[in-house]
């Protein structure tokens, strides 16, 4: 009986044998899918077991965390005055994920970065308990308040750029939310969470990056830029060869401008003061869309932009030559984020260079320690320094006894341009009201702003941009030249 | 200090009982247990838990006086056996103690801490391995009992048919004041003695007096008959019962000891067509077996929507997240595996907080309980205990493999429980009285030829020394 038995015992051991290869494969080879599996709860557990680092604002964490009770995620996300910062920050939630820095900046916030390895190896040995790191964001406290007193109520979004470095210092979106009311994973959490997706007014989106506008009249600087550039004319004080009225091509409906301003044959700089249609349709359609398509190119149109949050692409399409000229006015099929019109201002504040726009200045170690620092950097040559200080000159007339009078600051020079887009079938809705600007002290420009507002003035008067929108970007200049002294 | 030679032909010199090692085993066994149940209290509470030394001193008792009676009453028995029971039983303690602590599974309706009751249960394992021992003197009487045996595991197996059903399988009876027993676990020790005892009987009949059919000898009807009868009825009365573990057991069980009665190779190609068939035949009409298939098929993609499936991958997850070397004793989150994660899924617990080290370790204690078993059965000088042995060990690697496999996904999931470590009564008893029979059997195997009487010629062939 002994022959059988000898084989049964070989049977069993590869019975065992087989448990332990199973084994291997499941606890070794697949471990690390199994661990960072979709389903695998361990993964939110360990995220929400150690306080998230701050996002960090003027020196001051705007956001913090709390310790909860109710389950098995010891700390949540909270935030010091959230609709202020949820443009920026974004949200944190242990049920509903996350989303902008607080997403894209997970690793460093939560100190799983492997940017963050020699830093925990560090803490392993001295014991300490596991903390996030900081983000440490480029933004101004003071300017991004002045952008919300001044939004108020209403509708809408303000970008300010430092134009030398492509620095965020302002990003607000309003109406806006605090992500503080769905930061935990309670039904509380998640009726609050609905509320807030059903919200007509869309308190979630953010606006600033992910809303696309028709741009109006602001778009004029972009037209202008792209003649000089190119060369349609050289001296922004001649006469341009601007008929009125003006038709538009293979068509016989006239391009009217806002009311009876004098448009024929007005120079460079008289057209962006008053904002004439028939001078700078024309000049686009003279260009031509593929001039038009280069120019916007350099300014960052048709292509995302990662500030690191994704900011929608703005577009000027390849159109037909009546909507091209359209376009060339900001009124067709060409749409703009409000940062795309910032940068637009930027540019041309920084003498034709555009610098890459940014929201992490650094990314720091629980021990505060910087593991990452930006440098600024040029993302394209937008215009020749030479055109871009024509392009200013003409802005800042607009400023100084244009349309954008509302701008104004005492002893700082201001340039900027205002616009009107209407939007809706017939322009049946009310238009938008947008207004973008650079202040500019003796060392340079420090701020360049776009500020969007959606329920813009019914009467549909160009000067509603330069009524409800200049003044918050003045405000958000000054609040930025303020905060300098 | 004299030297032991052996200068007789005729030994009768005592063989090294090693009942000292045992007893270091013992020891060893009980440090590591209390160890762990200490590294538990410190990992969720920071402090050494109040009833260590209770647990200590209550685990040392058992080992301690279960090793005096192994070295009085069956002093040449094998000295692994106890240990490995012992560290297991221990080890399983501290597992049961971990997962009462987890606040979520104290949110189950259906949850309560099962950690006193596994040392109570243990205790009466252990009276029973001793009353094992006490009362039976040789294995061979259990020969006597060969047609009892068979009645009492039928009437085991069908008892729970008149006891609702728990949690789909209706393998419990219950017994108001005492909670529920699980009579398969019995069953199984009983079936293997009336196997056993039949076969040693019937074994030469149904090796030689067999008929040629196809390439395979076939034996007569009146030689396999009964046997066939009495495990196509606990299989079927086992199917009914929906406890497809117990089934698959007994099947192994069978073959096994089939094919070592008989040494004929036919018996394997037999044995696994008709499980091949069986389990066709109940998988295509029992929901509660295509629930397991679809959950080992693709556990993750029955998520939220099939709860077969999402424990599944819960346990999947729970031995991923533990790696190679596991997250510590503790500090794991096997409770998310909730129903069950203290019984059948207790492995998962292993897995995340010991990793694959100590899953490891834990399989190859049961190869080495198996291979003691089947080291056991080679060394026993009669049928019936070779028979007997080989029936335990295989049936015990066959439960684990089934047990383990099925936990980890290589097979799927049958109800059963890891020998020694999950909570419950009856595994914890049947398991330790299935180690006091297999001490007994190495016993007699290991114990010397008793010395032969002193005769006068035997003198004569003495070595002449100096």
């Amino acid at each position: 009986m002994n022959k059988p038995l000898r084989r049964v015992a070989i049977f069993c051991g590869i019975l065992v044998l087989s448990l332990l290869i199973r084994d291997n494969w499941l606890q070794y080879v697949r471990a690390d899918e199994l661990t960072s599996h979709k389903y695998n709860r361990r993964v939110e557990i360990e995220r929400y077991a150690h306080e998230r680092g701050d996002i960090i604002v003027d020196g001051k964490a705007v956001t913090g965390s709390a310790e909860t009770e109710d389950s098995d995620f010891t700390y949540k996300r909270v935030w010091k005055n959230g609709p202020l910062w949820a443009p920026v920050t974004g949200y944190s939630s242990q049920a509903f994920d996350s989303s902008q820095l607080e997403n894209l900046e997970d690793g460093i916030l939560t100190g799983n970065d492997d940017q963050l390895f020699f830093d925990r190896t560090l803490s392993m040995f001295t014991g300490e308990k596991k903390r996030g790191g900081n983000i440490v964001t480029t933004l101004n406290g003071d300017a991004q308040r002045a952008a919300f007193k001044g939004l108020g109520e209403k509708k809408g979004a303000v970008v300010a750029l430092d134009p030398k470095s492509g620095a965020i210092l302002a990003l607000a979106s309003t109406p806006s939310y605090d992500p503080s009311v769905f930061a935990g994973n309670s039904l509380k959490d998640s009726e609050n969470r609905q509320k807030l997706l059903k919200d007509k007014d869309k308190p979630m989106l953010n606006r600033a990056l992910r809303e696309t506008y028709p741009p109006g009249s602001t778009f004029k600087v972009v037209t202008a830029a792209a003649a000089l550039e190119n060369g349609l004319y050289d001296d922004i004080d001649a006469k341009t060869e601007s008929p009125l009225p003006w038709t538009l091509p293979q068509s016989t409906t006239p391009l009217q401008n806002e009311g009876d301003i004098p448009c024929e044959n007005a120079t460079l700089r008289e057209a962006l003061r008053v904002s004439c249609n028939t001078v700078f349709g024309k000049m686009s359609d003279d260009l031509g869309n593929k001039k038009m398509i280069e120019q916007t190119d350099k300014f960052g149109f048709n292509k995302e932009v990662f500030t690191p949050v994704r900011a929608d692409a703005s577009i000027y399409p390849e159109d037909n030559r009546p909507q091209n000229a359209m376009a060339g006015i900001g009124q067709a099929s060409n749409r703009t984020t409000p940062l795309q019109m910032a940068m637009v201002a930027s540019a041309i504040a920084n003498d034709g260079k555009l610098m890459r726009p940014y929201m992490v200045a650094e990314r720091q170690a629980p021990n505060l320690d910087p593991v990452y620092t930006h440098e600024p950097e040029e993302l394209s040559r937008a215009l020749s320094g030479e055109n871009a200080q024509k392009v200013q000159q003409m802005m800042e007339t607009v400023v100084k006894d244009g349309t954008g009078t509302n701008a104004r600051i005492p002893g700082v020079t201001v340039g900027g341009k205002t616009g009107t887009a209407q939007h809706g079938l017939n322009n049946s809705e009310k238009p938008y009201a947008w207004f973008i600007s650079y202040a500019k002290t003796d060392s340079g420009s420090p701020v360049a702003v776009a500020v969007v507002v959606e329920d813009g003035n019914a009467n549909r008067d160009d000067i509603s941009g330069g009524g409800l929108a200049a003044p918050i970007a003045r405000d958000v200049m000054k609040a930025v030249i303020d905060s300098k002294k | 200090m004299s030297v032991v030679t052996n200068t007789t032909t005729i030994g009768a010199i005592d063989a090294p009982s090693r009942r000292n090692t045992e007893l270091a085993l013992v020891v060893f066994a009980v440090a590591i247990s209390v160890f762990a149940y200490a590294n538990v209290g410190l990992a969720l509470n920071g402090e050494l838990p109040a009833g260590m030394l209770g647990y200590g001193a209550g685990l040392a008792l058992l080992g301690g006086v279960a090793h005096l009676v192994v070295r009085r009453f069956a002093k040449y028995a094998d000295p692994l056996l106890l240990p490995l029971a012992t560290l297991l039983n221990g080890l399983g303690l501290a597992l049961i103690w971990r997962l009462d602590q987890s606040e979520r599974l104290a949110r189950l309706p259906s949850f309560a801490p099962a950690a006193s009751k596994q040392l109570l249960f243990s205790a009466m394992g252990v009276a029973l391995f001793i009353g094992v021992l006490l009362l039976l003197k040789d294995h061979r009487i259990l020969q006597r009992y060969t047609y009892i045996s068979m009645v009492v595991a039928l009437i085991l197996l069908i008892l729970p048919m008149f006891f609702p059903a728990q949690f789909g399988a209706k393998i419990w009876i219950t017994i108001p004041g005492i909670g529920s027993i699980q009579p398969g676990e019995f069953a199984k020790i009983v079936i293997a003695i009336f196997f056993s005892g039949y076969l040693m009987v019937k074994r030469d009949a149904l090796a030689l007096a067999s008929r040629r059919f196809m390439g395979m000898y076939l034996p007569r009807g009146r030689d396999l008959g009964p046997i066939l009868a009495i495990w196509a009825m606990s299989i079927l009365i086992l199917v009914f019962e929906t406890d497809l573990g117990t089934s698959l057991l007994f099947f192994g069980m069978f073959v096994v000891m089939l094919y070592v009665a008989t040494e004929r190779t036919s018996w394997i190609v037999f044995g696994l067509t008709m499980s091949a068939v069986g389990a066709v035949g109940v998988a295509s009409f029992e929901p509660h077996v295509q629930d397991r298939v679809t959950a080992w098929l693709d556990p993750f993609a029955g998520w939220g929507t099939h709860a077969a499936s999402e424990q599944m991958a819960q346990v999947l997850m729970a031995f991923g997240s533990g790696g190679t070397l596991g997250t510590g004793l503790g500090q794991g989150n096997s409770d998310l595996i909730l129903f069950a994660a203290n019984t059948d899924f207790i492995l998962a617990t292993v897995g995340e907080e010991l990793g694959l080290a100590g899953v490891m370790a834990f399989l190859l204690l049961y190869g080495l309980i198996v291979e003691r078993g089947v080291r056991t059965a080679l060394a026993a000088r009669d049928p019936f205990g070779k028979l007997l042995a080989i029936g335990l060990s295989g049936a015990f690697a066959i439960q684990v493999f089934v047990v383990a496999g099925g936990v980890m996904g290589l097979i799927p999931l049958t109800g059963m429980t890891m020998p020694f470590l999950a909570a419950g009564g009856s595994s914890v008893i049947a398991n330790w009285a299935l180690i006091g029979i297999l001490i007994r059997i190495s016993d007699t195997a290991r114990r010397p030829a008793p010395a032969p009487a002193p005769s006068t010629d035997a003198e004569m062939t003495q070595v002449v020394r100096p």
